[in-house]
């Protein structure tokens, strides 16, 4: 499968991070994606003025783990540990649409022509349509690094848009995946452990309640937001089968009542396409918005444990300048490692706050397009079911 | 019997079933139903009557127009199926939603039932239809027997006929594949309210999550447009409550009866398939005696040919008797069949109009909150 990426969708994507100028010193985006049986090849497009290119305009191929390596990299960077480190991509996921494909496959005796191709046509614009999400979800994470000041300029960064062979990141061994299982074990300890100890700082202070409590809600709001849309579509593919059956009725004679069968039967496709629809932008504008910002709102708290840390580390090399004073041994030593902790917090505290702020007005505005859009959506297509329902009505009122 | 187009122009007949009212308690309990009835066709005394009536009560009345009607291939309409679950609860006292439900589901289809008995020309004629809308205590209410009618079980024929008639052969054949699909259908419909319920549940989880989500957001505004969407969803659950009830009781509900009735027109062309083979059976006989006479006459045993000479002449009164029969059930069946599919195509007509304009009116709704909703969206800063 391939993707002729769809503006639309790039478009809904970008509107999570709405202040993502486009840049003419460093564009990038996803130019093109084949989805192969078990992998997604992303083609990486970027348009540069910047000097440490060779070219102004070139494209590599990318996959999955190589987006995760880059994300990674920037997470272990030090330098990094006072920025919100934008969320890396979900993994493409097919195996609920492959499945339904494959089942689909295995029942084609059960249901008759028509019924299968159309349900065919419905599965593979599924596929289709996740497909299209995964692209933006990895361009959005592209162009977030791409409009951050500072994580612009990363080496890795140039590295994954230039180097034109594979970057070599296979997935990680058995050995490392443990590593990274204990050290998030860990780092949750030390979350927990950081976050109860109250802040000097108003600021941040505020923040650690806020986005504690906030990232929570926005993760029951996603789970219950997908739980609904799931619904629908299910309604949706019910009248779906309805219509098809309705129209084996009436096509079963000719007479008034066939005919009305029939009309009815048109109507139900008609409507269903529009539920279908309903529920795909709900979907677009309000499940991938409140799941966009878990992940954000999941990263602005990964710095703040950071600073937290930062902070923890300072405390501790005052207290122990403060022991290595009273003993007046190894003092230049603690005095050395004292301001190194102290630059390192003060630099997280500084860099975290304007971040911080900008999370606030990046989502504030995300929020507000996708509301509006959403809203949007809903009457247009509320006016046209409406509009079919009532010429059909009238339609069929004529008639008897 | 030539009353239809009587009864539809000169006379006004209408009736209703409503009033649902549990007498008694405990597993002995039932629902009494006011059955109102609004008339002026003279074979009633008053133009305006009520009774009350229970459940058993239209199951009697279903026996004994079956038992009077089907054998002259008239199509019987059935009544509503019996649930030992849906009146357990009620009977027990659960006051819920279900068993809300439950008493007005019985409620309209026990009055579509009464309508489609009293609407059938022949079937106005017969007294206990009359008794059952107008007379106090009917006779054998207080009991459910087992039915075990033709209308239940799919009776499987095996009687081969040579049909001359190849109109009833092919009617069969349309009726048994509508009734195949309707009965694929009813099974969508009811996915589909299935579906609806759950899309109901789950909007109202949503709406209260994204209620939690307004107050904890810091940004006024967007915290104010977070609640309004709260609402909005709120709304929503409640539509999509309304339209799942609608999707049951104009749609499903309407298949359901069509499915039973369906039966019941099986059981009428059964009847014929009954009738003919009588006939056959007696042209049989008669055959027989006829050779038996032969034999006799070839024998020479007078004294029992007499015996054979009457059997002859009462054989040949059944043959004559049971062909006319024949030909008057399947006339019947023919007058009923067309019938019944006049009636049909009315009510599918107008069952599903109603259903589509419940459709419209929740699209028009959903119109009014989102609405409501923009502004609230646009004033986010």
């Amino acid at each position: 499968v391939r993707s002729c990426v769809e503006p639309q969708i790039e478009e809904d994507y970008q509107a999570v991070n709405v202040d993502l100028q486009t840049d003419a010193t460093l564009q990038v985006d996803i130019s093109d994606a084949l989805s192969e049986r078990d992998k997604v090849k992303f083609t990486v497009h970027t348009k540069s003025t910047l000097p440490n290119f060779k070219q102004n305009e070139f494209s590599v191929v990318r996959q999955h783990e190589e987006f995760i390596w880059l994300h990674d990299s920037f997470v272990e960077n030090e330098e990094y540990a006072g920025y919100i480190i934008p969320p890396a991509p979900p993994r493409p996921d097919f195996d609920a649409s492959r499945e339904k494909l494959q089942k689909l496959g295995e029942g084609e005796g059960s249901m008759t022509k028509e019924e299968f191709t159309k349900m065919k046509q419905e599965l593979e614009a599924e596929y289709l349509a996740i497909f299209k999400k995964t692209v933006a979800m990895h361009e959005v994470f592209l162009c977030r690094v791409a409009a951050h000041p500072v994580l612009r300029k990363d080496m890795n960064f140039h590295v994954f848009l230039e180097y034109n062979q594979d970057l070599s990141v296979r997935g990680k061994n058995k050995r490392e995946k443990m590593e990274d299982f204990f050290k998030n074990v860990v780092k949750s300890a030390d979350g927990v452990l950081v976050a109860g100890v109250k802040d000097v700082d108003d600021f941040f202070e505020h923040e650690k309640t806020f986005l504690l409590e906030y990232h929570n809600r926005v993760k029951d709001a996603s789970s219950k937001s997908d739980r609904m849309i799931r619904s629908h579509k299910s309604a949706a593919d019910d009248i779906n089968r309805i219509a098809s059956t309705l129209y084996t009725l009436g096509t079963q004679d000719s007479t008034d009542v066939c005919k009305f069968f029939l009309k009815v039967s048109e109507l139900f496709e008609k409507t269903r396409k529009i539920e279908a629809r309903v529920a795909a932008d709900e979907d677009l504008k309000l499940a991938d918005l409140l799941k966009y910002y878990l992940r954000e709102s999941q990263a602005a708290k990964d710095l703040l444990y950071r600073r937290g840390r930062a902070l923890v580390d300072y405390e501790n090399a005052n207290k122990a300048l403060d022991k290595a004073r009273a003993k007046n041994k190894d003092v230049l030593q603690a005095e050395t490692s004292q301001q190194v902790c102290c630059q390192k917090f003060e630099k997280i505290s500084e860099s975290a706050k304007q971040e911080l702020i900008d999370f606030k007005t990046r989502r504030v505005a995300a929020f507000r397009k996708n509301l509006v859009e959403l809203a949007e959506l809903e009457l247009k297509h509320a006016k046209g079911n409406l509009q079919l329902l009532q010429s059909c009505v009238g339609v069929l009122k004529g008639d008897t | 019997m030539q009353l239809d187009e009587e009864i539809e122009d000169k006379f006004e007949l209408n009736i209703s079933i409503t009033n649902p009212e549990k007498v008694g308690d405990g597993m002995n309990a039932y629902m009494a139903y006011k059955v109102s009835t609004q008339t002026t066709l003279p074979m009633f005394r008053s133009k305006t009557f009520t009774v009350r009536r229970r459940f058993s009560d239209f199951l009697g009345l279903y026996e004994k127009l079956s038992d009077k009607h089907t054998l002259n291939g008239y199509i019987v309409p059935p009544p509503p199926e019996k649930s030992i679950m849906g009146m357990t609860k009620v009977k027990v006292g659960k006051e819920d939603n279900s068993s809300a439900e439950f008493v007005e589901r019985r409620r309209a289809a026990l009055e579509r039932y009464l309508q489609r008995v009293v609407f059938h020309p022949s079937l106005l004629q017969d007294p206990d239809v009359r008794e059952c809308v107008c007379v106090c205590a009917l006779s054998g209410a207080g009991f459910l027997k087992m039915i075990n009618r033709a209308t239940d079980s799919l009776s499987k024929m095996t009687i081969k006929m040579n049909e001359s008639d190849v109109w009833f052969e092919e009617k069969l054949q349309e009726v048994e594949a509508e009734d195949q699909q309707l009965r694929k259908l009813h099974i969508m419909v009811d996915s589909l309210v299935g579906h609806r319920k759950e899309l109901s549940v789950n909007t109202g989880g949503f709406a209260k999550s994204v209620a939690m989500l307004g107050s904890s957001e810091d940004n006024t505004a967007l915290s104010r447009a977070l609640s309004q969407l709260a609402e909005v969803e709120d709304k929503m659950e409640q539509l999509h409550q309304e339209q799942a009830a609608s999707d049951s009781f104009c749609f499903a509900e309407l298949l359901a009866d069509y499915i039973r009735l369906l039966g019941s027109v099986r059981a009428s062309f059964d009847q014929r398939m009954k009738t003919w083979q009588r006939w056959q059976d007696a042209q049989n006989m008669l055959q027989k005696k006829r050779e038996t006479e032969a034999k006799l006459l070839w024998a020479n045993k007078p004294d029992k040919l007499q015996q054979a000479k009457d059997d002859i002449t009462e054989w040949e009164a059944k043959v004559t008797q049971y062909e006319r029969d024949f030909d008057r059930v399947s006339a019947t069946v023919r007058k009923e069949v067309l019938r019944f599919e006049k009636e049909k195509a009315r009510d599918f007509k107008k069952q599903i109009i109603k259903y589509l304009e419940s459709l419209l009116q929740s699209q028009q709704q959903l119109i009014k909150y989102w609405e409501a909703f923009l502004p609230e969206a646009k004033a986010i800063a």
